[in-house]
C-alpha cells in the first residue's frame, strides 16, 4: 500500500486539447519573450543532463545556418526508464506542439522524433497524430513538418551527438564537443535536441505561464519530473512528482519496506543505500538525480534480498554491449571492470583489487569521450564503496 | 532482377538515395527478410553509392540490423536488472523448452531465434520480451507457453499496435 506522503502532480499527463488554441497565442509574441518564459520558468533538460532549455533554445536561435532543425530525443534506452514511452503513448501532440514553438524560436521547418526501435510499435499510433499536426500546421499556415527516425537498438545513440550520426546514416558513434548540436547538429546544422519530457513540458508552461512551473520544486530544480519506478515496489510504474524530495521519502512512498538501496538515474545513474536516504535529495542540484545520458527519472529500488554485486554485474554487462567502442577507455575499461569484479568475487584477486578498480572507474571518467564512459564511474564507485562486503564475499 | 534487387530499389525509391537514408533502407530490408545478407547489402551500397564496407560496418553496429540469418520470428528477450530480477531465468527456460532450441538459436523448421536483449523500457512490467516489433509483459512461464503455441499455430503475425496488457 502506497502511503501517498509525496504530493502527485498531474501536469503531463492531463488531459488537454487545446494546443491549436495555445499554438496561435504563443506565435503571436515575440520570440524573445518566450525564451525568457522558458528561462524563468527554470525549465532544464529532462533526459537527465540537466541543460537549461531556454538557453538551449536561444543559442539555436542566434546560431547562423541555411537550416535548422529540432529534434526530440526519444531514444529512451537507460535501464529502469519507461517515461518517455507513456508521454508518447498519452500526450504525444503536447511534445509536438512544443517542438513546433522551438522551431517558430529557432527558425526550423524540419523536425525528427528519434525513435528507438524497441517502441516501433508505437509508430502507427505516432504518424496518425503527426498527420493531424500537419493539417493544424497548414490551417495555421506555419511551414513545419515533422518525421519519426526509427533507431536499431543502439544506446548510445541518446547520446545527442551520436544520434545525429546514426541519423545520417553512420555507426552511432559521439562527436567531439565543442561544437555543441545549437551551433552544428544534425548535418552540422544548427539543432535543438530535447527530451521528449522536456518538450512536453514546455505545453505546460506556454499554457499556464513560467511561474506557476517555477513554484514547483526547489532552488534550481524547477518544476515537476516524471519518474518511472521499478525494482521492489508494491507499485511499479510513472508518477510525476515535484522535486527536492528526499530519497527517504521517495521510498517511505514506494519501497516495500525493506529496501536496502535506490538506483538512481538508471545505470548510470548513483546507487543511495539505506543509511543515505535521509540526506540525499532528488533534483540537479545535488549531484543525485537522473545523471548524464539519455534519461532522467529511474528509481529503482532493491530490497535486502537482492545482491549488490548482481545488480553491478548486469549494470556492467550492459555497459561493456552498449560502449560504442569508439574511445579506448570506455571499450576497454568497461571490460575490464567486468573481468576485475568477477576475479574478486572468485578469490583470484584480492580485495584491494577493488581499489584499483575504483582508480579505473574515475580514469573513465576524466577520460572517455563521451557521457556513457564518464558515467559508468556513477554506478561502480557508488556501489562499490557502499556495498564492499557483498562484491568480496 | 533479383527478389532482393527489387525491394532494395523499392526501399530506395521510397526513402531516396541519400547517406541519411542507409538506415531506414537497411531496417526495410530486416523487416522483410529479418537479416541482412552479403548480398542486400552490397545492393544497398550499389544503390545509395557508397562502399558495402561502410554499409557493414554501419549495420553491425546496431543489434536490431542482424547480419546473420534470423528466424520469422525473432525472441529478444529482456536481460536487463528489472526483467532479470523479476525471472527473467525462468521465461528464458520456458521458451528454449517450448522452442526446443537454446539462447541464440534458430529453431530447426526457421520460425523462431531466441535472443536476449537490453532494456526493453518496459521495466514496471518485467520480464518482457519483444517478438519482432510486439512487445510482451508481465510474463510467467505459463504466458510463454501461450504466446509461443499461438504463434505455431498462427502463421501470421499481426504487428497491430500494442498487446493487451
Amino acid at each position: 500500500m502506497s502511503k501517498k506522503n509525496l504530493k502527485r502532480l498531474d501536469l503531463i499527463f492531463k488531459n488537454e486539447n487545446d494546443g491549436e488554441v495555445i499554438l496561435v497565442k504563443t506565435m503571436a509574441r515575440p520570440t524573445h519573450d518566450l525564451i525568457n518564459d522558458l528561462i524563468i520558468s527554470g525549465l532544464k533538460g529532462r533526459g537527465g543532463a540537466g541543460y537549461p532549455t531556454g538557453l538551449k533554445w536561444k543559442l539555436a536561435s542566434e546560431a547562423e545556418g541555411d537550416m535548422k532543425y529540432v529534434i526530440c530525443n526519444a531514444d529512451e534506452g537507460e535501464p529502469g526508464t519507461f517515461k518517455d514511452r507513456e508521454i508518447l503513448t498519452q500526450v504525444p501532440h503536447k511534445v509536438l506542439i512544443g517542438m513546433a514553438v522551438c522551431a517558430k524560436i529557432i527558425g526550423a521547418h524540419e523536425g525528427y522524433i528519434y525513435l528507438r526501435g524497441e517502441y516501433k510499435f508505437l509508430l502507427p499510433s505516432l504518424n496518425e497524430m503527426i498527420d493531424d499536426f500537419h493539417v493544424l500546421m497548414n490551417k495555421i499556415g506555419f511551414d513545419f513538418r515533422v518525421k519519426i527516425f526509427l533507431g536499431s537498438g543502439a544506446y548510445i545513440c541518446g547520446e545527442e551527438s551520436a544520434l545525429f550520426e546514426s541519423m545520417e546514416g553512420y555507426r552511432g558513434e559521439p562527436r567531439n564537443k565543442p561544437p555543441y548540436p545549437t551551433n552544428s547538429g544534425y548535418r552540422k546544422m544548427p539543432t535543438v535536441i530535447n527530451n521528449v519530457e522536456t518538450l512536453a513540458h514546455t505545453y505546460s508552461i506556454f499554457k499556464y505561464g513560467p511561474e506557476k512551473f517555477k513554484d514547483l520544486g526547489v532552488q534550481d530544480s524547477r518544476g515537476s519530473k516524471v519518474f518511472s519506478v521499478s525494482g521492489d515496489t508494491p507499485n511499479p510504474g510513472i508518477y510525476e512528482l515535484e522535486f527536492g524530495m528526499s530519497v527517504k521519502k521517495f521510498v517511505d512512498d514506494f519501497g516495500d519496506g525493506d529496501a536496502k538501496a535506490v538506483q538512481v538515474g538508471g545505470a548510470s545513474g548513483f546507487c543511495v543505500p539505506r543509511k543515505k536516504f535521509d540526506k540525499t535529495k532528488i533534483g540537479y542540484q545535488g549531484k543525485l538525480t537522473g545523471v548524464s545520458l539519455p534519461t532522467g527519472g529511474s528509481m529503482m529500488i532493491f530490497n535486502s534480498s537482492r545482491s549488490m554485486y548482481n545488480v553491478l554485474h548486469n549494470y556492467l554487462d550492459f555497459f561493456v554491449e552498449e560502449s560504442c567502442g569508439q574511445c579506448t577507455p570506455c571499450r576497454v575499461g568497461t571490460q575490464q571492470l567486468l573481468l576485475g569484479i568477477e576475479a574478486v568475487k572468485k578469490g583470484e584477486r584480492s580485495s584491494e583489487y577493488l581499489d584499483r578498480l575504483l582508480g579505473l572507474a574515475e580514469n573513465m571518467r576524466v577520460t572517455a569521450k563521451c557521457g556513457l564512459g564518464q558515467s559508468v564511474a556513477n554506478s561502480f564507485s557508488s556501489i562499490v564503496e557502499n556495498f564492499k562486503e557483498e562484491m568480496i564475499y | 532482377m533479383t527478389e532482393m534487387k527489387n525491394l532494395v530499389k523499392s526501399l530506395a525509391d521510397n526513402y531516396g538515395r541519400y547517406h541519411e537514408s542507409l538506415l531506414p533502407i537497411l531496417q526495410g530490408v530486416v523487416e522483410k527478410k529479418r537479416f541482412l545478407s552479403e548480398e542486400a547489402m552490397v545492393e544497398v551500397a550499389r544503390e545509395i553509392d557508397i562502399s558495402a564496407a561502410h554499409v557493414f560496418g554501419t549495420a553491425s553496429f546496431y543489434s536490431f540490423l542482424n547480419t546473420s540469418p534470423m528466424g520469422e520470428y525473432v525472441v529478444r528477450v529482456c536481460k536487463t536488472i528489472t526483467c532479470m530480477m523479476h525471472g527473467k531465468n525462468l521465461i528464458i527456460q520456458e521458451l528454449e523448452k517450448q522452442l526446443k532450441i537454446k539462447l541464440g538459436e534458430t529453431s530447426h523448421d526457421g520460425k523462431f531465434t531466441l535472443l536476449e536483449t537490453n532494456c526493453l523500457g518496459q521495466c514496471h512490467k518485467g520480464p518482457a520480451m519483444l517478438i519482432n516489433d510486439t512487445p510482451y509483459t508481465n510474463l510467467t512461464p505459463d504466458k510463454v507457453r501461450d504466446i509461443i503455441q499461438s504463434l505455431k499455430q498462427n502463421d501470421l503475425v499481426s504487428n497491430a499496435a500494442t498487446q493487451v496488457n
